[in-house]
């Protein structure tokens, strides 16, 4: 008899188990020596709480799983975690000195087009540093990062490092009015620089600048790109500057600076990150800085962290095996 | 020579890309000699028919590839780097219907509702939604230009680039959707890990 499961979703057996769960205990243990505490959340959450960290303008927020409970109220199975642990640090440490320290090893859902390596529900190991502002708190959760892509045995690995503020920094600064400035967002968050160049070149700024706009998300790196921004969105590139002298030389040889990252959930303000691997052609994971978001839920402190896709990594491991 | 693996389309825009790689250094003479043989590991190019180019780039299969706008504009979903316009294989989408008076009004005043054939449902539906008409689309595989002849639909959503084969069929271009070219795209990983060889091609891409 087959009894289907949904689309999307799929079951586990005991020899992928057995290598899913080396991954992830080698992330706990980690973070555990790292100082970070794992914490649960549960699977379902509000999803007025969930709106409050403004998923919803994300990819998957139009595919957030929604239903009712017997009051009535829309619930959503969490989109990511870094949303259920700002309202746990809110509500659970109030009062708690920071910084915390909390790290995860949790299901997310999102209702994505499945394809290999994402799922509609997928397995993150990831932390959330809380109350430790930029540029420690981000060189602190790059190490903690690259840490565990070592444990796990990942080789080939980089991460690209940017910022979430850089290119609208650019754009206020050259005053663009809001009608074409949506139009150009658009075109940089469909990753579209054929698109971006024309709706540029509508603008009739003269032609360094135009240069300027169309360039500058297209560089990456090593360090020697921010020099290319010529004092402009200076403070985006300061803070990458320093992150950047802080890194210990392991972490810093990883990092490749793209001033074109972008990363698809609102709530990140400052540094972004994505981790990359030669064995497989998306991202095995990401996260950045939030230092807004846990004042939306009463307790503004600054925050950054980071996720992995379990499952993402076990494909890249593999993947890094063959070659 | 550079390091990359290419997804180049076989079909109408096959000869141009391969002239467009010839030009920057990339050896297709292997490629061209062969019409069944689809990987060439020399050259660093596989190849495919169009609509598979973005599958085989998104999923890092391919680090670069060159496909149609129209097929882009189909799969709209794909997390990919759209680089370069290469200026080529220029066509146009457009909706056509059978000349004489235009059996797509009628239908849409009369019946509320016009029914349109193409091979390119998602740039149809967003195309008739954005202007505000509702219209059932008929997918087809094969040649569309049989459907509104047959009485299976009253008009088509289609590319074209002389309309020679519309004008054959007796059909008419009512709108324009939009213009369509050859487009070079990225895998998003690669277009960070091989930054520099990336980089160097659209560069010299562009300078032809």
């Amino acid at each position: 008899m087959i009894h289907p499961i949904p689309s999307g979703t799929r079951d586990v057996l005991p020899d992928e188990m057995r290598e899913l769960r080396a991954i992830s205990g080698a992330a706990l243990r980690v973070f555990q020596e790292a100082g970070y505490g794992e914490v649960a959340t549960p699977a379902l959450e509000y999803e007025a709480t969930l709106a409050r960290g403004d998923v919803a303008g994300a990819p998957g927020g139009a595919g957030l799983y929604r239903l009712f409970d017997e009051q009535g109220e829309v619930l959503v199975l969490r989109s990511d975690m870094t949303v259920p642990i700002a309202r746990l640090v809110a509500t659970r440490f109030a009062t708690a000195e920071p910084p915390l320290r909390l790290c995860y090893l949790a299901h997310a859902y999102r209702g994505v087009r499945p394809q290999r390596g994402q799922p509609r529900e997928f397995l993150q190991a990831g932390i959330e540093l809380v109350g430790a502002p930029a540029p420690q708190g981000t060189v602190e959760a790059l190490t903690v990062l690259c840490d565990v892509l070592d444990a796990a045995g990942l080789e080939g690995y980089r991460i690209g490092l940017g910022d979430a503020g850089l290119y609208r920094a650019l754009l206020d600064g050259l005053a663009i009015a809001q009608e074409p400035r949506a139009r150009i967002l658009h075109e940089l968050a469909t990753r579209d620089f054929v698109g971006l160049e024309r709706e540029v070149a509508a603008l009739g700024l003269d032609a360094e600048l135009a240069t300027t706009l169309t360039r500058v998300p297209q560089l990456r790196g090593g360090p020697e790109v921010l020099a290319e921004l010529d004092g402009r969105a200076g403070e985006a590139a300061e803070g990458l500057r320093g992150v950047h002298a802080l890194l210990p030389a392991r972490v810093a040889e990883r990092i490749i600076f793209d001033l074109g990252l972008l990363r698809s959930l609102g709530y990140y303000t400052g540094a972004i990150f994505e981790v990359y691997d030669p064995a497989l052609g998306v991202p095995i994971g990401g996260g950045g800085r939030y230092d807004e978001l846990l004042g939306r839920f009463g307790r503004p402190l600054p925050a950054v962290g980071f996720a992995l896709t379990v499952e993402r990594l076990h494909i890249a491991l593999m993947g890094e095996e063959r070659r | 020579v550079s390091g990359l693996t290419i997804a180049v389309p076989r079909g109408a825009l096959f000869k141009d890309t391969l002239d467009r790689l010839d030009a920057v250094g990339i050896d297709t003479a292997e490629v061209r000699e062969n019409d069944r043989k689809l990987l060439f590991r020399e050259a660093g190019i596989v190849t495919m028919r169009p609509s598979d180019v973005p599958t085989y780039v998104e999923a890092g299969a391919a680090d670069i590839g060159v496909t149609g706008k129209d097929v882009l504009m189909e799969q709209s979903e794909r997390e990919l780097y759209e680089l370069l316009d290469l200026g080529y294989g220029r066509c146009t989408m457009v909706l056509a219907s059978v000349a004489g008076d235009d059996p797509l009004a009628e239908a849409l005043r009369r019946l509320g509702v016009m029914r349109v054939a193409t091979k390119y449902p998602r740039i149809a539906a967003r195309h008739f939604e954005a202007t505000g008409r509702q219209a059932e689309i008929v997918e087809v595989k094969g040649s569309v230009e049989l459907a509104p002849l047959t009485g299976l639909v009253e008009g088509i959503v289609d590319l074209t680039a002389t309309g020679t084969t519309l004008a054959e069929n007796g059909l008419v271009v009512r709108e324009e959707i939009v213009a369509c070219s050859a487009r070079l795209i990225a895998n998003p990983v690669a277009h960070k890990l091989k930054a520099a060889a990336i980089d160097a091609l659209v560069e010299r891409l562009r300078a032809l």
